[in-house]
């Protein structure tokens, strides 16, 4: 920046409004040249590398041999066991306080004697270069006994079944049941009821850039500064400074750019957690980077559930009960810290939410296996809901003989029905909208007339709907009141820098999604300074104020919401600055493109020369002590948990019924995320989470076998959705904005994952109703469809 | 017989002609981010499947992890950084970013790769072809459809 100071010599005819355009994102034109700056690509002076040891069984006692055949192999600067590290880094443990039954066993960053699942790390080589780490892997010998592991969620609730750990009491890891009404009358008085069977696969988030960390201790000024690519770096920092006994102060975490996260990058494993206390006790740099083979057994596992499921109804169609029954399969521990109960609460909270359901009994258990620990996925449990009250709805329409859009519009929950306080969060859906607008768009009644026509030439064609609603924004009141310490809140902290620029510390952490540049466009509108002198800066704890980061849709919601209330209050100040400065009242003035001026037009200043005179010439200014022109605004929910938003998604499939192939024809989305700040960023988005759905509804599975082997852990046998077999996707919106926030916006990065999912169950169904089955089995492979087609009667 | 664990390669690296002493077990990727310190390619699978290290040798886009650094000895080797910085890719890059076609940028190197390679063959694609073409490289964050409309974009405009 120039010495020069700009004088504005003018005022521009017309404010920016910015927000609600699709402004590109300017900052992502270093990633599409190659300057992106991913963890691996981190370079400062030479970092020692780690490669793990990770088990070979499910279930098994080991016994560590000699290891100076591997101590010694070329380039390995020291081999680190879980014993050592246990020295410097304590054991964690997964609690929250408002669930006390469900009790995890303790997670060391490196085995000791035992193991709980395959990939689990045992032994860590840090060495001169990866590939001599993982030379030395080779030659390190270990005495194994295999023990019997525990697999299957059913079987491992019966009285008899091993435990899948020791500190275990039972393998039974959590049971909430949620009841509302009576549902025995409900399904007594029932003119309808209809039942399915769901079982939805395991999944993995695959982010294609695999986890890491890069760790430094300088035992000069005790100092823990690690580099890691995660979506919650105070969170991390949190804990990397209560497991190594560290003050709060002395740890930094940083994150660069984060090549996918999806909540895969939201937890704190085992893996990384041995790579920084290595840091801390050998006091040298280390790097660890998750490869692809080691990400599939040790990145977070999520779904994995089968549900029973019943819906009652009356003649008419109208809901008159919802029992449903879910048995999760968690891993060996509870995933640190967040845990791993959230898809199974989730499904237990959110399973009919848009609908008007009198009695409601609803069930959830979730068994801890000797597999991959279990943990936040995007849209956690939602998609699952979604799907199981969708699925029933279309069988009951068809039971019923109603219209599948007639069914959802008549049991649609209205603000009539909200009468209690915990459903204000429910008020202002626009649930019959959404499916109107849907309707229109995707021209059902020529849709079904062209599926009817080819029908009878045996092409099975199926439109699936599925209505969404979804939490976003999420507050304390998930993790803060369970203890568990990672900010609910997201904070903005706006500076008036003397060259002009305004700069935005955030704890609104992204990794592509936009954020930044929604935040700025926001900034820009409240403050009045131009777009391009914003710059804005996360991923350090040292210098960002607290707050979340990027989960649970809340970067805009709420990261949003604290940059208009930080632009605004920095406006205050700026107007009293000039006021005091040009004696003009205070009430007469306005910013606008950075200039400010008097309301009838007369130019004062520019936003520069404001900073000039408080930092560097206060003497010209009427004010003592000199005002700071640094501001800090947090926003978290307080009125409700979690801003809901709303849509519905549809889906047109062909399902080939002699091959079980299933091609995904059209897509379209209707959705409802309150003010939508940048169109563009938030269409992609969308679609981004609505081919996230199709994967898992169509590919992806972590294929276990007996013995507790993940046999299909490679990219080439974990089958993820590419460009070939998507379809184009449409998205829409209707605008309902949030009344609790200023700038009305609500979450939508998970939306299009929350719908997509069951919008696929309801559209293969669709297609296969003519012959009389139903395909219950995700991910719907062709074998699944072909099973499904020889139920045919 | 003498294990050879090392080799000396000369190749040009984006136009510029370079020699290095290379272990022979390094792949193409690791050796230009590691050892070039062109870090704009990416590893993703290591398995020849996600496309995130596609780079270009003797004009041919191929996998980085799937063929040996001195594999490419004697070759033309052109990665992110060699296309941004002749300006061949530049149309394809603004398109990218005017229709927000990445969200986390990891595979956007890649994938501008494949897509230059399929806009500069001069054929004409629809957009199932392109997404035909594009097939090979993984995107875990966009919906593929942004990526489409950039691409076709500029093949439009290609159009002689």
């Amino acid at each position: 920046m120039s010495s020069e100071v700009k004088v504005p010599t003018r005022v521009h005819s017309s404010p920016q409004n910015l927000v609600g355009r699709s402004v590109p994102r300017e900052t992502a034109r270093r990633l599409v040249s190659g300057r992106g700056r991913y963890l691996d690509d981190i370079h400062g002076g030479e970092v020692y590398h780690i490669a793990y040891y990770r088990s070979p069984f499910a279930r098994a006692k080991f016994t560590l041999g000699d290891l100076t055949a591997a101590a010694s192999s070329p380039g390995v600067y020291r081999i680190v066991t879980g014993a050592e590290l246990a020295e410097v880094c304590s054991p964690w443990v997964t609690r929250l306080d408002m669930l006390p039954d469900h009790v995890s066993p303790p997670e060391y960053a490196l085995a000791i004697d035992e193991v709980y699942w395959q990939g689990e790390p045992v032994v860590a080589v840090v060495a001169k270069t990866r590939a001599q780490a993982e030379d030395a892997l080779d030659a390190i010998e270990i005495d194994w006994e295999d023990l019997e592991p525990v697999t299957d969620a059913k079987l491992a609730l019966e009285p008899d079944s091993p435990l899948a750990h020791p500190a275990l009491k039972s393998n039974l890891a959590l049971e909430r049941k949620l009841v509302r009404g009576d549902i025995d009358t409900a399904f007594k008085q029932a003119a309808c009821v209809v039942e399915q069977d769901f079982s939805f696969g395991r999944q993995t988030g695959v982010t294609l850039e695999g986890r890491g960390v890069v760790a430094r201790f300088d035992p000069r000024t005790e100092e823990l500064v690690v580099h890691q690519s995660h979506q919650a770096p105070f969170q991390m920092q949190e804990i990397y400074a209560k497991q190594l006994s560290m003050p709060l102060s002395k740890v930094r975490v940083l994150c660069p750019d984060v090549g996918g996260a999806f909540g895969i990058k939201l937890h704190a494993y085992a893996d990384e957690m041995a790579a920084v206390a290595i840091a801390r006790l050998l006091a040298v740099p280390v790097k660890y980077q998750a490869d692809r083979l080691e990400s599939f057994v040790s990145d977070a596992h999520a779904r994995d559930a089968q549900v029973t499921a019943r819906l009652a109804l009356d003649a008419r169609g109208h809901v008159l009960g919802l029992a449903f029954e879910g048995l999760f399969s968690f891993g060996a521990v509870s995933l640190y810290p967040r845990g791993s109960v959230g898809e199974a609460l989730q499904l237990l909270e959110m399973c009919g939410m848009a609908y008007k359901v009198p009695a409601l009994q609803g069930r959830v258990r979730g068994a801890f296996l000797n597999k991959v620990p279990t943990g936040a996925y995007r849209a956690v449990g939602q998609p699952l809901g979604s799907a199981v009250m969708e699925q029933l709805l279309d069988k009951a329409a068809a039971t019923l003989g109603i219209d599948r859009f007639e069914i959802r519009r008549m049991n649609y929950v209205v603000d009539a029905d909200l009468v209690e306080d915990s459903d204000a969060k429910l008020r202002g859906l626009s649930l019959h909208q959404c499916l109107d607008a849907i309707q229109a768009e995707i021209n059902y009644s020529q849709l079904k007339q062209r599926q009817e026509e080819l029908r009878a030439k045996q092409v099975y064609r199926g439109i699936g709907l599925c209505t969404f609603v979804e939490q976003t924004g999420v507050g304390a009141w998930l993790y803060g009141r369970n203890g568990v310490a990672a900010a609910s809140k997201e904070s903005v902290r706006l500076e008036l820098s003397a060259s002009g620029e305004v700069l935005c510390h955030t704890s609104a952490s992204e990794s592509g999604q936009g954020v930044h540049t929604g935040l700025a466009q926001i900034i820009a509108d409240t403050l009045g300074c131009p777009f391009d002198a914003i710059c804005v800066r996360t991923g350090d704890t040292q210098s960002d104020p607290v707050g979340g980061g990027s989960w649970a849709s809340r970067g805009l919601a709420l990261g949003g919401e604290a940059a208009r209330l930080a632009a605004l209050d920095l406006r205050r100040t700026v107007l009293s600055v000039v006021a005091a400065w040009k004696s003009v009242d205070i009430d007469r003035l306005e910013i606008d493109h950075g200039v400010v001026s008097i309301k009838d037009g007369e130019v004062l200043c520019s936003l520069q020369q404001v900073a000039r005179a408080v930092h560097y010439d206060s003497t010209v200014l009427p004010m003592s002590p000199p005002p700071s022109l640094s501001v800090e605004r947090s926003f978290t929910p307080s009125k409700k948990p979690y801003f809901i938003a709303n849509g519905i998604q549809a889906a047109e499939v062909e399902v080939d019924i002699e091959t079980g192939q299933v091609k995904v024809l059209d897509f379209w989305v209707v959705e409802d995320c309150g003010t939508v700040v940048n169109p563009l960023l938030v269409d992609e988005q969308i679609r981004g989470g609505v081919v996230q759905g199709i994967g898992a509804a169509l590919y992806e599975n972590c294929v276990y076998d007996e013995t507790g082997q993940m046999t299909n852990a490679s990219l080439a046998d974990y089958l993820v959705p590419m460009a070939s077999e998507m379809p184009d996707i449409h998205v829409s919106h209707i605008t309902t904005p949030e009344p609790e926030t200023g700038l009305g916006a609500k979450g939508v990065g998970e939306a299009g994952t929350v719908g997509a999912i069951g919008a696929i169950w309801t559209a293969i169904n669709d297609a296969l109703s003519p012959l009389g089955v139903t395909a219950q089995t995700q991910p719907f492979t062709p074998d699944v469809i072909l099973s499904a087609v020889l139920q045919q009667g | 017989m003498q294990v050879k664990n090392e080799a000396d390669i000369t190749l040009t690296i984006n136009g510029q002609e370079r020699s290095f002493n290379v272990p022979v077990r390094r792949n193409l990727v690791d050796f230009l981010r590691h050892d070039v310190g062109l870090t704009g390619s990416h590893v993703g699978c290591e398995s020849g499947i996600c496309g995130a290290c596609n780079v270009r040798v003797d004009g041919v886009v191929v996998r980085g992890c799937l063929m040996f650094a001195v594999q490419a000895d004697g070759c033309q080797v052109d990665t992110i950084e060699g296309i941004t910085e002749s300006g061949e890719a530049a149309e394809l890059q603004q398109a990218f970013l005017e229709r927000n076609a990445l969200q986390c940028g990891y595979c956007t190197p890649g994938m501008l790769m494949t897509s230059l390679e399929l806009v500069q063959s001069g054929k004409a694609a629809s957009r199932e072809e392109i997404r035909e073409e594009l097939s090979g490289n993984f995107c875990r964050c966009t919906g593929y459809h942004a990526i489409v409309d950039a691409v076709e974009h500029v093949m439009e405009r290609a159009k002689p």
